[in-house]
């Protein structure tokens, strides 16, 4: 797909608790500027909950990028999560349900990509994870990604 | 009530006591230490007075991930097992839909369109229990 990307609006550091909170209202008031509706809104932040909470407890902390996006005349935002931590060892595996290595109910993931309308991870083992995530404010019905 | 200010929680969340039931409400963004602490605070006070019941309200919540889905079920399981129910209140319906599709259905919690109705529901539960409180004016 075609997409303009604007330059990053924002780059939020993750290393405590209060940096999810941080994370979680940048992206409520960027989606909300956006023109999300409040489904759509609510659907992100948790996201963004989700996927900042992993680069903190999984990653040993990390960073939250965000962009605003424009294709087809939509806008989106774009969220980039990345950390320097160990990295995924089974992707398939982390991305399944139930599945959790730490405290929490192992929906992270796979949880975090049903709430967004593009996912998509980059894990490399002992250099770190980032993963990419984008919404748009009007979205056409889509497609599931992966199997 | 979409336009409520959100303004993060770092200390205690207020556990209000009325009769047998304990009424917790939640606003805006909640630390994680501080739903952990939460959670501690709910096992105390009811193991430690005769409560029959827990009410949470999430009419001020904008959001519930997994986490603090776990610390609700968490507290409804370890309420459960102290002898007293809770019910959960008030949520609303854009946190509904999200927590459906992040797969977090938490079906063993009890819930309530709001406040009023929880305490019903409770006062029913709980004045058939021998367990009853002060609640009998009521």
């Amino acid at each position: 797909m075609t997409h303009s990307t604007g330059s990053v609006s924002a780059c939020l550091p993750i290393h405590s608790d209060l940096d999810l909170v941080r994370a979680r209202q940048q992206v409520r008031q960027m989606t909300a500027q956006l023109g999300f509706g409040l489904v759509e809104q609510t659907k992100l932040v948790t996201a963004a909950s989700e996927l900042a909470r992993n680069a903190l407890v999984h990653g040993g902390g990390g960073q939250m990028e965000c962009t605003e996006v424009t294709g087809g005349g939509v806008r989106g935002l774009r969220l980039v999560f990345s950390d320097r931590g160990p990295g995924i060892a089974d992707l398939d595996l982390a991305l399944s349900d139930g599945y959790t290595s730490g405290e929490g109910l192992g929906m992270g993931l796979g949880g975090a990509r049903r709430l967004v309308h593009e996912f998509r991870v980059d894990s490399r083992r002992g250099e770190g994870t980032t993963v990419t995530v984008t919404s748009w404010a009007a979205a056409p019905p889509r497609p599931r990604e992966g199997r | 009530m979409s336009g409520a200010p959100t303004s993060p929680y770092e200390g205690h969340v207020p556990v209000l006591r009325l009769g047998g039931v304990l009424l917790v409400t939640l606003q805006g963004d909640l630390y994680d230490s501080a739903a952990e602490q939460l959670r501690q605070d709910i096992g105390r006070t009811v193991s430690d007075s005769a409560v029959g019941g827990v009410v949470i309200d999430l009419s001020g919540v904008e959001i519930v991930d997994s986490f603090m889905g776990r610390v609700l079920s968490d507290v409804a399981a370890m309420t459960r097992l102290l002898a007293a129910q809770t019910v959960v209140c008030g949520m609303r319906p854009a946190v509904a839909i999200t927590l459906v599709e992040l797969g977090l259905t938490l079906p063993g919690l009890r819930t309530a369109l709001n406040a009023e109705e929880a305490m019903n529901l409770l006062g029913a539960t709980v004045s058939a229990l021998p367990r009853r409180g002060r609640r009998e004016s009521t």
